[in-house]
């Protein structure tokens, strides 16, 4: 990432094994099928996160607002009666898009903490309207009534969950292409810029709200997708898509995960809610304290997360093996 | 010769402490400023009310024709007004190439571009490695920010700078933290600078501003206390009480 | 009408009082280390815990159970503060709400180990429940020794901040904290004994609240918004803007709820972000 030469244009090995194994999943992992479709979607989501967090510095802990009015529209276009599952995609991605660019005019003011507590306060507000606007969301009860129609005219979502999982990976796999792509252009350094320095960066000429209102658009829309397949994949809707906790959580998958890395929150993503499945039967509140111990021992020990330590593991393993290779 | 940057009865009140007190400066086009003072005298938060970091209390700043001090940090950069400071103020996450091409792809128009690939940016990427050699920190410019020494810093704050093309250069000191031996590579390429450049430098160094500008200002306690070319400044009585005071 | 609107204000100003105990404590550590504790509310929650233990199981009188809330709370602030949060400072704001969320996961899953997910039952002491009734107006007793006791503790707290040697230490690191450093005051320790006393505040603020914010493990989530919002208003420098700041907050939201409660808690947010875009700097204001 240092030196931007034709480094940045190839794809190393270990990312194409990556999305090999993701695609493989429908053998390796057959009847995990569902909370594999999960573990995309959040991983989706965090993806979005971390354009906001990891690359432009902006502390969010509302992010489910975006998740959430994605995943209210692809559902009110399907329980009225329009359950193509691509349309609902696009109507999602434009609901929440708009939702990004109004609300981030209130963001890109202020420094750490006001932004937390500003998309703190858009994540509550929304959750709250939900939750009033029962006519449209269904309020507790949720959203029912959901009809997906068969992707493409051709696959009915089944109950093994096998296109749901198909149907997720395709579209987090786009999606991630294309970001990747973003955060490899001028723009995306100007949001390591931005992130490292918004002063330094106005001196340098940038309109660096306008950016960054660029940014969180772009993020938002990436979130209302993320939310739109849980919606079309579950069949359902409830006002938990908006959840403080939801962002809470997302957060602590990228932290996870790693961020800054692209890739961190796709990792952290499967680490937490594998983890969670496993461990969350024991008993919940066990799971929420090993959580809140491991988020401080994150902080306290290396802020690099899974991925990271994994990198730093192969660079020392690779380091190691060159040496030995020398002293035969 | 017309004039680059003009102010006209800047102040800046912080509380009870009058950091500018009325300052009237003219730069006409191409000139070779410098602002000299003792420490506190105000010439940072001078510098701070050109750029748009700080909004004066009452005054007004010009470049050129145009009134600007209703216009932000970045607006003033696009006509180009450009500063350095005289504390680091750099990314320190990033590397030193990826901080001078912040600028020259701010500069080249590429900045809003979502879809080409940084890597694809060949005439960005040649003319930041052009600004690194002629500061000597093209072998370094794989290199994080923030793991270089002090000195190296400063040079990559210039060269972030000069990447900025600037018509009007403000320096705060660029030399300050630089070792002795190393700042002539810095002052290079600041004299290197095309002649229509117009510079403004506040600088401690009084060999090195003797040698360089054209006309000096005296700052003292925020105002002005006298302005005039290298000579007339040397012999002046009173800048010698106030300002070398000591030293003479 | 006059009287409902008598009988709500009272009952917002308690309710106020309340959240400006809770809150001080956040003010301090906020303008005083520039940190983020996200896990302030679980030092109120702790509180809460210790009055429903005191009350309950162990049967200690209303009275001896304050000053416990107090102490255990403080302590508890403390031992963090060696433990945790010095290691905090000066990292970036985002390490620091990670820490303190993580800390709060840690409180909430331990209360709901201990005492259950529900809703904490507490009984007002007999001389302090029921109503009493001013110039036509009922007004609750626990309400009005709320605002009585948060008076009091008000104003001792304004004394000891403006009288004493330790006060004067506080408010200089606060307003200027490089020149307090000069002039020889341990900023560190200082920091500590705010930040204990900061913590066994919002303990004792939690046990007076159990009545009124009610208490289950998820309190230091609930209400972490409100206790923010009172510093983002109030500031950080003083007493007086949290004190106005979360009386203001407490009438708003109890006259919210009360006069419209279709629309509920959708106020406070609505005004949260509101004031906040109006005063992007407003949480803080000094630089
Ligand atoms: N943001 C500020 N708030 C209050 N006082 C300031 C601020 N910035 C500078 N000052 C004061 O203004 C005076 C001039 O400072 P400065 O412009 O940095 O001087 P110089 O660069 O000439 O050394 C100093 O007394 C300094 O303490
Ligand atoms: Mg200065």
């Amino acid at each position: 990432m240092s030196i931007p030469t034709q480094a940045a244009r190839q794809i190393p090995v270990a990312e194409i094994v990556f999305w090999l194994v993701l695609a493989a999943g429908f053998w390796l992992w057959p009847s995990y099928l569902p909370l594999a479709s999960q573990v995309l979607i959040a991983g989706l989501f965090a993806l979005s996160l971390d354009l906001v967090l990891g690359y432009a510095g902006i502390v969010s802990l509302g992010h489910a607002a975006y998740f959430g009015v994605g995943a209210y529209a692809a559902g009110v276009l399907a329980s009225h009666g329009w359950g193509e599952p691509f349309s609902g995609l696009l109507l999602a991605a434009v609901c929440a898009g708009a939702t990004g660019f109004i609300t981030s005019f209130l963001v890109v003011r202020g420094k750490d903490l006001t932004r937390l507590m500003v998309t703190t306060g858009i994540g509550l507000l929304l959750f709250e309207l939900a939750n009033r606007l029962t006519d449209v969301t269904g309020g507790n009860d949720g959203l029912l009534g959901m009809e997906m129609r068969p992707l493409l005219g051709t696959f009915r979502f089944d109950m093994y969950g096998k296109v749901a999982y198909g149907y997720s990976l395709a579209v987090t796999f786009v999606l991630f292409l294309l970001m990747r792509r973003v955060v490899n252009s001028p723009f995306g350094l100007s949001l390591r810029g931005i992130r490292d320095n918004p002063g330094r960066m106005l001196a340098l000429g940038y309109p660096v709200h306008r950016r960054l209102i660029a940014m969180y658009t772009l993020a938002s829309v990436y979130a209302g997708i993320a939310g739109a397949l849980l919606a079309q994949t579950t069949q359902f809707v409830g006002t938990d898509v908006l959840s403080f906790n939801r962002s809470a959580e997302l957060m602590v998958m990228l932290i996870v995960g790693g961020t800054g890395m692209l890739y961190g929150g796709l990792v952290g993503a499967a680490v937490f809610m594998v983890a969670h499945h496993y461990l969350s039967d024991l008993n919940p509140s066990y799971w929420q304290f090993w959580l809140g111990a491991f988020l401080i021992a994150i902080v306290m020990f290396g802020r690099d997360g899974v991925l990271g330590a994994c990198l730093r593991l192969m660079r020392a393993w690779r380091v190691r093996a060159q040496k030995a290779a020398l002293e035969s | 010769m017309s004039i680059a940057l003009r102010t006209d009865g800047l102040v800046k009140q912080f509380g009870g402490l009058r950091a500018v007190n009325s300052v009237s400066l003219s730069l006409p086009q191409g000139q070779r400023h410098a602002v000299i003072g003792p420490n506190g005298a105000g010439k940072t938060s001078l510098i701070n009310l050109l750029t748009g970091v700080l909004r004066p209390s009452a005054g007004e700043v010009y470049l050129g024709e145009e009134r600007v001090t209703r216009l932000s940090v970045h607006q003033r950069v696009k006509r180009g007004l450009t500063r350095t400071y005289q504390i680091n103020n750099l990314f320190p996450e990033l590397t030193v190439l990826q901080s001078v091409l912040l600028a020259v792809c701010e500069q080249h128009g590429v900045a809003t571009q979502l879809w080409r690939p940084l890597a694809a940016c060949a005439a960005e990427i040649a003319a930041a490695r052009e600004i690194l050699r002629t500061l000597n920190l093209h072998h370094i410019e794989g290199e994080a920010v923030k793991e270089l020494a002090y000195g190296q810093q400063r040079l990559v704050e210039i060269a972030l700078a000069l990447a900025c093309k600037p018509r009007i250069l403000l320096l705060d000191e660029p030399a300050a933290g630089v070792p002795k031996g190393e700042s002539a590579a810095l002052f290079a390429a600041i004299a290197r600078l095309p002649g229509e450049v117009t510079v403004l430098l506040i600088e401690h160094d009084m060999d090195i501003v003797f040698r360089f500008a054209e006309r000096i200002t005296v700052l003292v306690a925020g105002a002005i206390l006298t302005e005039g070319t290298p000579q007339e400044i040397a012999r002046d009585a009173q800048v010698k009480q106030v300002y070398l005071g000591n030293a003479a | 009408m006059i009287t409902s609107f008598l009988g709500v204000l009272f009952d917002g100003l308690a309710y106020g009082m309340l959240l400006f105990l809770i809150s001080v404590g956040l003010s301090v550590t906020l303008g005083l280390m520039n940190f983020i504790n996200l896990a302030h509310g679980a030092f109120a929650m702790l509180g809460g815990y210790v009055c429903v233990l005191a009350l309950q199981r162990w049967g200690l009188p209303f009275y001896l159970m304050l000053p416990l809330a107090f102490l255990l709370s403080a302590l508890a602030g403390l031992l963090l503060e060696r433990v945790l949060y010095r290691h905090l400072y000066r990292r970036s704001h985002l390490d620091q709400v990670l820490a303190t969320i993580g800390l709060t996961f840690m409180a909430i899953a331990s209360a709901n180990y201990f005492f259950g997910p529900m809703q904490q039952p507490v009984q007002v002491p007999q001389f302090l429940s029921g109503q009493i009734s001013v110039a036509g107006v009922d007004l609750n007793l626990y309400r009005g020794f709320l605002l009585a006791a948060g008076a009091a503790l008000t104003l001792a707290l304004t004394l000891a901040l403006e009288r004493t040697r330790f006060g004067a230490s506080v408010r200089a690191a606060v307003d200027r904290p490089r020149v307090a450093e000069a002039l020889g005051i341990r900023v560190g320790l200082v920091f500590q004994v705010t930040f204990a006393v900061g913590c066994g505040l919002a303990g004792l603020g939690g046990a007076l609240g159990v009545q009124v914010l009610g208490l289950d493990p998820a309190f230091p989530l609930k209400f972490i918004v409100y206790f923010l919002l009172v510093v983002a208003v109030g500031g950080t420098s003083g007493l007086k803007g949290p004190l106005y700041a979360a009386l203001l907050l407490g009438v708003i939201d109890v006259a919210g709820k009360y006069y419209i409660p279709e629309i509920g808690a959708f106020i406070i947010y609505a005004m949260m972000v509101i004031l906040l875009v109006l005063r992007p700097q407003g949480l803080i204001s000094r630089k």
